[in-house]
């Protein structure tokens, strides 16, 4: 079982404050397949946020394939991070570092890049539904 | 579908010359924590009054769970109203206090209240005077929600406790939350606690709303546009400005996108926090009006 916490200063919504903390949970192998999560009772009696706030955390890992619930019984770890993507990290690093080196030939520096990713990367989640 | 929990037109209350809350048009859906916040004479225990019945409106609407505030026996069964300092009876014991409240209370559930009395550790032999300010708080919650009924109202429910106390108050209250299934809609100056358990928000300042809705859509829509002073991009249709700062080299907009999209120009601008966005909208009424309102505390 793992504990939440809230960090009010993070500027990022407080259900994916939750969500994060699970996948860095299963990340880096404190929670397994079968583990089950801490009930909306116990996490709002814990850190006082709205039960909802829970819920919608647990929905949105439901939808990444990452939990389910089973009724009657609460919200069970069905995959974890750590092994699923591990052997395709290797050949997206590779990749990665071509494209790195390209950039930086192009004059682009760390931070430039940084921003250039990160940007990206938004833009590619808001594109989709 | 359920009735919202507070429905209202045009909501006007005037005591006298002095106009308290005008004009407020809201709808609240069931199942929200709603978070009411503003200066202090905003109207924010005005509309609370209201919602609740013990006031009557001078002008305009108001629906509380699809009927009349305080109709008849059972609308005021289903309605939980905690006023300001939550008041007990000082005289009277935890015990006294739940034999009074199954005496009073239709639907009274006298376990939930045994429970929760044994769970936050409160002795049902001592006088509600000699409590705690966070225990006699627990105590008016625990009596309110063992009404079981499908709306709480709290007024200024932890401004005197310490933050400890009002940690546990907040605890207990969602605890509730998740077992009862109860709506809440409660007041606070402290935008932080407010952030935490509220997913709606309402801004009253010099008695309107001055912004209504979802927490999460309303922090969304909210942006800080900077840039040299006067060189600002043209804003897409559906996007207004809530406040314009200009120092001598640079101009600040606070804009806010009504749009179900995020426009463009506005994707790569950072989003308000919840305390920057109230208190933008406290400052632009406190000058519209003219008057220097304080703001909201935002931390205590």
């Amino acid at each position: 079982m793992i504990d939440f916490h809230l960090d009010p200063k993070s500027g990022v919504a407080p259900y994916m404050q939750l969500v994060q903390q699970v996948q860095q949970a299963l990340r880096l192998g404190m929670l397994k397949v079968g583990d089950q999560l801490p009930t909306v009772k116990h996490v709002v009696a814990k850190i006082a946020i709205n039960p909802n706030t829970v819920l919608k955390a647990y929905r949105e890992l439901e939808r990444q394939g990452l939990v389910a619930p089973k009724p009657g019984r609460g919200t069970f770890i069905t995959a974890t991070l750590a092994d699923d993507s591990l052997s395709a990290h290797q050949a997206l690093r590779t990749e990665l570092e071509h494209w790195i080196a390209k950039a930086e030939a192009a004059g682009l520096d760390h931070d430039a890049i940084q921003a250039l990713i990160t940007t990206t990367l938004r833009k590619t989640h808001q594109g989709k539904p | 579908m359920n009735p919202p929990i507070l429905h209202t037109k045009a909501l006007t209350k005037r005591y006298g010359h002095h106009t308290a809350l005008t004009d407020v048009t809201l709808t609240l859906p069931t199942g929200s924590i709603v978070g009411l916040v503003g200066p202090n004479g905003a109207g924010k225990s005005t509309l609370l009054a209201l919602t609740s019945g013990l006031i009557r409106p001078t002008s305009g609407t108001i629906e509380v769970l699809g009927s009349p505030p305080a109709a008849d026996a059972a609308q005021l069964a289903r309605v939980g109203f905690v006023a300001q300092d939550t008041p007990v009876y000082a005289a009277l014991t935890v015990d006294e206090h739940l034999r009074m409240g199954r005496r009073l209370n239709p639907h009274w559930d006298a376990r939930l209240a045994a429970d929760r009395i044994r769970q936050i550790g409160l002795d049902p032999t001592k006088k509600a005077g000699r409590l705690s300010g966070g225990q006699k708080a627990q105590l008016a919650l625990t009596i309110a929600a063992a009404k079981r009924p499908e709306l709480l109202i709290f007024d200024e429910p932890v401004a005197a406790l310490d933050p400890l106390a009002r940690r546990a108050f907040l605890q207990n209250l969602m605890e509730f939350v998740a077992d009862l299934d109860v709506s809440v809609i409660l007041s606070s100056h402290l935008l932080s606690d407010v952030e935490r358990v509220c997913d709606h928000l309402i801004v009253l300042a010099e008695s309107r709303v001055q912004i209504a809705g979802d927490t999460e859509t309303l922090i969304a829509g909210h942006h800080r546009l900077v840039g040299p002073r006067g060189d600002l991009p043209d804003l897409p249709a559906g996007v207004e400005v809530i406040s314009a700062d200009h120092t001598e080299r640079q101009t600040t907009l606070i804009v806010r996108n009504t749009g179900p999209d995020t426009p463009r120009a506005l994707r790569e601008t950072p989003n308000l926090d919840l305390e920057d966005m109230v208190l933008t909208y406290l400052h632009r009424a406190g000058r519209i009006t003219g008057e220097t309102t304080t703001p909201v505390e935002a931390t205590r």
